[in-house]
């Protein structure tokens, strides 16, 4: 694509590829019209005083009969007002972009130095590569097993850092079909401009199809119990079990009582720390008997585990706050 | 240039005192001087000596980024570049520049006072300024720092294979050098002023420093906790970043940017003074609304602290603090857009003439204001999302910091040279200079703003092919420049020598500084000035 020609179409350079990107387009145009407006004007303003009131022009100079007071109240209040708008609307576009709809099918998204790791709700597992359904909604959960990266797709005008530790959701809704960049786009070392990849928009029914073939794999519940027996977990949240450890069933979104008198929500978060700190929150009644598994279970594991948590019969799911906890995954 | 003299200089009974520069010719004199002049001088010499250093990597960065393949240089090694270039750029380049070198010279000059309220600190503040510069020196030396100069955690505190340790000490070193700065020109503001100097006939340059140094004293020791956060992490395996170690890798970009954030306004409020005092004195016409002018400049120090949060738009901070920080955003840009009406207004039936001084302030006016104008884009928190850590943020900064800061760095050198050796600086070349600087800086960061839009990140050593013919534009522009800084370089140390006498006041212009002889006097002045008038007393009133 050549840049000289990208000024004359809204749609050049990154493409315009989700529901969101042409929303964000027109409120970049808008404040990049209203600026050309503001600074062509100050250069004319500046300009034109330079050549009539240079300082051997007999331009008369007779004293402002407006107080200053008027002009600085009225640029004050129009700028005001003007950044008001802009933020109002930048805003309503952003909560937009930042509320993942219900309903939305989920890919679990992680960054590790220097690759992106990504796994769908059946378990194909893809790296550098993510494909996803056209004109269907999409989150992603993203997280990361080193340092902090960025998922960052311009097409979609689409970025949310992945940060270890945390699990974070984005959402879009591809609108054309193509292939279109990855980026990371925040530094993470000595190979950070080589953790690229492309995002590959199917129509449903490709996606269905490319989705099914070439999966070996088992799904992200089986392989959450596959792992529960490999760490052994099993070994004691499975009833009957030698040692008295908490029944892990009917237990997501459940309101726990812990030890020390406070009641939380099993949510993802929960599930998460109960395992890399098990001593954190230690559920009434029983005995802080559980190791810690930090630094022993990594992040993608983390994902199956909980997967297969959520997966076993259980309560109502916790409400889904914007870009926290998660919609449970498919039995 | 050669104008009319509208205010004569006040007469000097008696023989004339020695002037500063004569006052002492051995290595002595320099390193062990506390004259607040000699001072400004040394940070001067030793700014220009790590500008060198930063802009010789940036070089380096923009003939690699010629071809999208990494071919001049290894990733690490780029890595290692931007790190070094950012943190010179802005630790000991950019946040001393205005500050400790024009600060220093004319902050005693213009408020009429013999020196500065502590000569020894602000000696002192000196040689620390440039231990820091030694630890980061050793650094680079040793092989260099690959965190950029974000220093974001856990990747510095944890994963980094680099001299981060000696990096974040000079920076932590240096960081004191700013505070006892700050502290000095605090009080010498508030106690050394001459008879008649109020607050309200403070030149606005006085009223930006003020309210740079109150940023700088408040700021920087947060910055200073952080990095010892660092080294704890990083030498003591404390779990405070890294998620680990139990720690939160969002704390630190908090920390981070409720000192650097201020940091920015640490480099454009100096500036902003600058171009005040400069329009003032080109336009022959008091600044317009000098009240509204010094009240933005106190009012960008207090919101500045506020609004760290729109650097972590798409961290994973609340989605409603992202709001907050957002309209808070908003809200610090008013202050400085008041400031551009103000000096276009300031113009308006003036009596304008062109020197170099006034063509790097209008230079400021116009990159600033651009820089402003995307820094409202950023501000919108839709936009925010599609072109943080692009090109598009690399070059609105540029605008703030080069376009702004670096220009009227320029300008106030020029502006005040006189003052400093007693000579003019070639009037032609420098305007060519300042031409070639203004033209080579638009055509290096303009494209860039386009990189952005269309999906560059930032801090990409290999990039997509179709990115390419911007970034050609942006190296050739480099080049030019390159040359337009190479330029000053020349002809002002040339001017320092043999350069035309400078009379005390070569622009007619009003305030205190030019009042005394050219250049200035060991002790400033021979007699306390008194003050009557308003600053700008020129004899068109707005």
């Amino acid at each position: 694509m050549s840049p000289g020609l990208a000024f004359a179409f809204s749609d050049w350079g990154p493409g315009t590829a989700s529901s969101v990107a042409p929303r964000v387009d027109l409120i970049f145009w808008t404040i990049l019209g209203v600026s050309a407006v503001v600074v062509g004007g100050l250069a004319f303003a500046n300009l034109y005083f330079l050549i009539r009131y240079r300082r051997n022009s007999p331009a008369p100079r007779p004293p402002l009969r407006i107080k200053t007071a008027w002009l600085e109240s009225a640029w004050i209040t129009a700028t005001t007002v003007i950044f008001l708008g802009f933020f109002f609307w930048g805003a309503s576009v952003y909560l937009f972009a930042e509320r993942p709809p219900a309903g939305a099918l989920t890919i679990a998204v992680t960054g590790r130095q220097w690759m992106w790791d990504i796994r769908h709700e059946n378990g194909r597992r893809e790296f550098n590569e993510l494909h996803v359904p056209l004109g269907e909604d999409v989150r992603l959960v993203l997280t990361s097993e080193d340092v902090i990266h960025s998922f960052f797709v311009p097409a979609f005008r689409l970025k949310q850092d992945a940060v270890p530790g945390r699990r974070v959701s984005a959402w879009f809704r591809a609108t054309k079909s193509g292939t279109y960049h990855i980026f990371c786009a925040e530094y993470c070392g000595t190979a950070h401009s080589g953790m690229v990849g492309d995002v590959v928009v199917l129509p449903p029914a490709r996606y269905a199809e490319w989705l099914e073939r070439g999966n070996a794999m088992e799904d992200l519940t089986q392989r959450g119990r596959r792992l529960f027996l490999r760490y052994n977990c099993s070994g004691c949240h499975d009833q009957p079990a030698a040692v008295h450890a908490p029944v892990l069933t009917e237990l997501y979104g459940a309101m726990v009582p812990t030890s020390d008198g406070r009641m939380l929500r099993a949510d993802d978060a929960y599930l998460r720390d109960s395992i890399l700190w098990p001593q954190k929150d230690v559920v009434a009644g029983y005995e802080p008997l559980m190791p810690s598994f930090q630094n022993v279970i990594p992040e993608s594991d983390l994902l199956d585990l909980i997967a297969y948590l959520k997966s076993l019969p259980g309560r109502q799911p916790p409400p889904a706050g914007p870009g926290e906890s998660s919609r449970p995954l498919p039995p | 240039m050669s104008s009319p003299v509208l205010i004569p200089p006040a007469p000097v009974p008696g023989p004339r005192p020695p002037d500063y520069l004569a006052a002492g010719h051995t290595i002595g004199s320099w390193l062990l001087t506390l004259d607040h002049k000699r001072i400004g001088l040394l940070y001067l010499f030793a700014i220009t000596f790590f500008f060198a250093i930063a802009a010789f990597a940036a070089a380096l960065m923009r003939i690699e980024l010629l071809t999208p393949a990494g071919d001049l240089v290894t990733s690490e090694t780029y890595n290692r570049l931007f790190t070094l270039h950012g943190v010179t750029m802005v630790w000991f380049f950019l946040i001393p520049s205005i500050p400790a070198t024009l600060g220093n010279f004319v902050i005693p000059l213009m408020i009429g006072a013999r020196d500065v309220a502590f000569p020894r600190l602000n000696l002192a503040s000196w040689y620390i300024f440039m231990l820091g510069g030694l630890f980061t020196l050793y650094a680079i030396v040793m092989g260099g720092v690959d965190t950029g100069w974000t220093f974001y955690t856990p990747y510095s505190s944890t994963y980094s294979n680099s001299h981060v340790m000696a990096m974040a000490a000079g920076v932590f070193i240096a960081g004191f050098s700013s505070i006892a700065t700050g502290l000095n020109f605090i009080v010498t503001i508030h106690k050394l002023r001459a008879p008649g100097l109020t607050w309200g006939r403070l030149p606005l340059f006085l009223w930006s420093m003020y309210s740079t140094s109150i940023i700088l004293v408040l700021a920087t020791p947060v910055l200073a906790i952080t990095l010892l956060l660092i080294v704890l992490e990083r030498c003591f395996g404390v779990g405070i970043f890294d998620p680990k170690l139990g720690g939160d890798p969002l704390l630190f970009q908090h920390l981070f940017w409720f000192y650097s954030h201020p940091a920015v306004y640490i480099m454009i409020l100096p500036g902003m003074g600058v171009v005040s005092e400069i329009i003032a004195a080109f336009a022959r016409k008091p600044v317009f609304g000098y009240e509204v002018v010094a009240a933005s400049s106190m009012a960008i120090g207090v919101l500045g602290f506020l609004v760290w949060g729109h650097h972590m738009f798409v961290s994973s901070q609340s989605v409603y603090a992202g709001v907050v920080f957002s309209l808070l955003s908003f809200l610090v840009a008013v202050p400085s857009a008041i400031k551009v009406f103000s000096w276009t207004a300031t113009l308006h039936r003036g009596h304008i003439s062109l020197e170099t001084p006034m063509l790097y302030a209008l230079g400021f006016i116009g990159l600033f204001t651009v820089g402003g104008v995307t820094g409202v884009m950023l501000a919108t928190l839709a936009i925010d999302v599609h072109v943080t850590d692009t090109y598009f943020v690399v070059a609105h900064f540029h605008y703030i910091m080069v376009g702004g800061a670096v220009m009227a760095f320029m300008g106030g050198i020029h502006y005040w040279w006189p003052k400093i050796c007693g000579r003019m600086y070639p009037e032609w070349p420098a305007r060519i200079a300042a031409l070639t600087i203004f033209l080579g800086f638009n055509l290096t960061f303009f494209p860039q703003f386009v990189l952005g839009y269309m999906g560059m990140p930032r801090r990409y050593h290999v990039y997509p092919p179709e990115f390419q013919a911007l970034n050609v534009l942006s190296t050739a522009g480099a080049s030019i420049l390159g040359i337009g800084y190479l330029m000053p370089l020349v002809y002002l140390t040339w001017s320092f020598f043999r350069g035309r006498r400078a009379g005390p006041n070569p622009w007619g212009a009003t305030g205190l500084e030019w009042r005394t002889d050219s250049p200035a006097p060991e002790h400033n002045f021979a007699e306390t000035p008194i003050v009557t008038t308003g600053p700008y007393h020129y004899p068109v009133q707005p």
